[in-house]
C-alpha cells in the first residue's frame, strides 16, 4: 500500500459510511428525543381515557386509541423511553461484567481460564427469559430493574466471551513482549495495549447487543416479565393488541414500527461506529 | 571486559519434552555473538528466556544471569525494572512487532518516558518529542516528523523495523536481542537493516546477541557465533573459525548449503 493510495481512499470511505452513521444517529436521536419529552410532555394523559375504545388513526390521536381508549401514541412515546433505559442500563451492567470477567479470564492461569470460559457458555446456553424468569421471582416482582439486571446478566456472557479471545489475541503479538520488555506493568499493558486493540470490536458488539436488549426488553414485557403498567412498553402494547388484531390492527402495527425503527437505528449507528473507532478501517478503504 | 549476559546449562522443557538443553555461553559487555540453528532449534525461546518472557507452559531450569542478576525463578516484579535496561528485543516481524492503533510518535515516546522516569530525566512533552524525533533520525527514517505523526499501516516493512529499533533504543539497553530482524524484509531492505544495527551498536558500545538462520547475515553482524541443533549448542567459536573450518557435521552442512547457493547463484549469472 503506498501513501498516496491511502489519501486517495480514505476521504470517499469515510463519506460513503458517514451515511449508515448518519441515518442511525438521526432514527436513535429521534427516540431520545421523543423518550426525554415523555418526561414532561405527552399528547394525552397515557393513563387516561382520551377518546373512544380502539378509534382509527386521526388528527387528534395520531396512532389511534387502546381497547381502553388510551392515546396510543402517547404509550408509544413512553416506550422509546423504556426501551431505551433498559437497553442502557442493560449494556452498562453486562459491558462492565462481562469485559471485567473477560480480562480476568485472558491473563488468569490456564485452570481458572478453562473455569471462567466453561462458566460462560454455561450461562449463554441459558436463555434469556428464563434468567429473567428467575430473577423475578427471587425479588418482588417484575419491574423496570429486574429487565434492565436479567438482561444485563445474559449480555455480560457474550460480552466476557468476546473480551477474552480478543483479549488473547492481542497479548500473543510481539508488540505486548516489546512492551512488557521496555517495562511496562501489566496494568499498563491492559491500558495502553489490550483495551485500544479490542475496543472497536467490543464497541460494535455493545452497540449491536443494545439492539438485542431492546427486543430482550420487549419480549420480557410481552410476557408480562418487564416494566409494570402504567409505564407502557413496546412489548405489553403489542400483547394487549393481540386480541384484536383483525379489528384494530394498528394497535399491533404501530408499536412494532417503533420497536423495528429503534433497533434498526442501532445496528446502523453500530455499523457506522465501527469504521470511525478502528483507525487501520478508517484509512484501507 | 565484565560478562553481561551468563546462560549455564539452560534447560527449557514443555510438558517433559526437552526444547533446548544443557545451554551455556556468555556475551561480554559490548560483544556481538550470533545465535544460529535452523527453525525450531531453541534459538528464539533462548531469547526469551534471557529476559524472563518465556511463554505460560514453558519451564526453564539452570542459570541465567543478565547484568549480574538471576533471571530464572525470578518474580516478574522484580524483572520489570531489569527489562529495557539490561536488554532490549527486536522482532522478527515489524508488523506485530507495533501496536497497530497507536502512532508511531506515540509507541517510542512511551519507552522515551519509561527510560526518562526510571533515569529521572525530564518527562514533559516537549523534550519527548525531541528525543523521539532524534531517535528516528538515528534509525535512518526519513522525515522524521511524518512518520512519528504515521499509523504503523502506513508505512513500509522496512520502516517499521526502523521504528521497531528506535523504540529498543529508547531504553539504552546495555544488550540488544535481535530475533531474526532481517527475515521478513527484503534482501535490500535486509541489508540496510544490518548496517544500521551494526552501526548503532558500534555507536552506543551495546552487546548484541543476533540469532538467526542465515549464515551470511550473521557472518557479517558479529564476532563469535553459536550453532544450535535440535536445543543443543553443537559449535561455538570465533566467526572466521567456525565458517572456514566447520567442527561439527551439522555447521559443516549449514555451510556448504550456503557455498552451494552462492555457487548457484554464480552459475546463474
Amino acid at each position: 500500500m503506498t501513501d498516496t493510495a491511502t489519501v486517495i481512499a480514505s476521504p470517499e470511505g469515510r463519506k460513503r459510511r458517514s451515511w449508515t452513521f448518519m441515518i442511525g444517529a438521526v432514527i436513535v436521536g429521534l427516540h431520545i428525543v421523543i423518550g426525554l419529552l415523555t418526561l414532561i410532555w405527552t399528547p394525552f394523559d397515557p393513563a387516561a381515557m382520551s377518546g373512544g375504545r380502539l378509534e382509527a388513526a386521526s388528527l387528534t390521536h395520531l396512532a389511534g386509541t387502546d381497547r381502553l381508549g388510551r392515546d396510543l401514541f402517547s404509550l408509544i412515546m413512553i416506550g422509546s423511553r423504556i426501551a431505551l433505559i433498559v437497553g442502557t442500563g442493560a449494556i452498562i451492567i453486562g459491558g462492565l461484567i462481562g469485559m471485567t470477567i473477560g480480562l480476568l479470564a485472558a491473563f488468569a492461569s490456564k485452570t481458572l481460564d478453562d473455569v471462567l470460559a466453561a462458566g460462560l457458555d454455561i450461562l449463554i446456553a441459558f436463555p434469556t427469559l428464563l434468567l429473567a424468569m428467575l430473577i423475578v421471582a427471587s425479588s418482588d416482582g417484575a419491574s423496570l430493574w429486574t429487565a434492565i439486571v436479567a438482561i444485563g446478566i445474559a449480555n455480560s456472557a457474550i460480552v466476557a466471551r468476546l473480551t477474552r479471545i480478543l483479549a488473547k489475541r492481542v497479548l500473543s503479538m510481539d508488540y505486548i513482549t516489546a512492551s512488557r520488555i521496555s517495562g511496562t506493568s501489566w496494568l499498563g499493558v491492559v491500558t495502553i495495549h489490550v483495551l485500544p486493540n479490542i475496543w472497536p470490536t467490543l464497541l460494535v458488539n455493545l452497540a449491536l447487543q443494545f439492539g438485542l436488549a431492546v427486543i430482550a426488553e420487549a419480549s420480557l414485557s410481552y410476557l408480562g416479565l418487564g416494566t409494570p403498567p402504567p409505564n407502557a412498553s413496546w412489548g405489553r402494547l403489542l400483547q394487549e393488541a393481540q386480541g384484536t388484531v383483525y379489528s384494530a390492527p394498528l394497535g399491533a402495527i404501530a408499536p412494532g414500527i417503533a420497536l423495528v425503527s429503534l433497533v434498526i437505528g442501532i445496528n446502523l449507528l453500530a455499523d457506522g461506529l465501527r469504521d470511525i473507532a478502528d483507525p487501520t478501517r478508517r484509512s484501507r478503504r | 571486559m565484565t560478562t553481561l549476559l551468563d546462560i549455564r546449562e539452560l534447560n527449557i522443557e514443555a510438558n517433559g519434552k526437552k526444547l533446548v538443553s544443557d545451554l551455556s555461553f556468555t556475551i561480554a559487555a559490548g560483544e556481538r555473538l550470533g545465535l544460529i540453528g535452523e527453525s525450531g532449534s531453541g534459538k528464539s525461546l533462548t531469547a526469551l528466556a534471557a529476559i524472563g518472557l518465556l511463554p505460560e507452559g514453558l519451564q526453564a531450569s539452570g542459570s541465567v544471569i543478565l547484568d549480574n542478576r538471576q533471571v530464572i525463578g525470578a518474580r516478574d516484579r522484580d524483572l520489570v525494572p531489569l527489562r529495557g535496561t539490561a536488554a532490549a528485543v527486536i522482532f522478527q516481524e515489524p508488523l506485530t512487532a507495533l501496536d497497530p492503533l497507536m502512532k508511531i510518535g506515540q509507541q517510542v515516546g512511551n519507552a522515551v518516558k519509561r527510560r526518562a522516569k526510571r533515569d529521572g530525566g525530564p518527562t514533559d512533552k516537549a523534550s519527548i518529542q525531541r528525543e523521539v524525533l532524534a531517535l528516528l533520525d538515528q534509525v535512518a527514517l526519513p522525515d522524521p516528523y511524518r512518520i512519528s505523526a504515521a499509523w504503523p499501516h502506513e508505512i513500509s516493512g522496512g520502516q517499521r523495523q526502523r521504528a521497531a529499533i528506535a523504540m529498543a533504543l529508547a531504553c539504552k539497553p546495555k544488550l540488544l536481542i535481535a530475533d531474526e530482524p532481517t527475515t521478513a524484509l527484503d534482501v535490500t531492505t535486509q541489508a540496510e537493516i544490518l548496517a544500521l544495527l551494526g552501526k548503532l551498536v558500534r555507536e552506543r558500545d551495546m552487546a548484541l546477541l543476533f540469532i538467526s538462520h542465515d549464515l551470511p547475515v550473521v557472518a557479517g553482524a558479529v564476532e563469535r557465533v553459536v550453532v544450535m541443533q535440535h536445543g543443543r549448542v553443537v559449535e561455538t567459536g570465533a566467526v572466521s573459525t567456525v565458517f572456514d573450518q566447520p567442527e561439527h557435521a551439522y555447521t559443516q552442512s549449514l555451510v556448504a548449503a550456503a557455498r552451494a547457493f552462492d555457487d548457484a547463484l554464480e552459475i546463474a549469472r
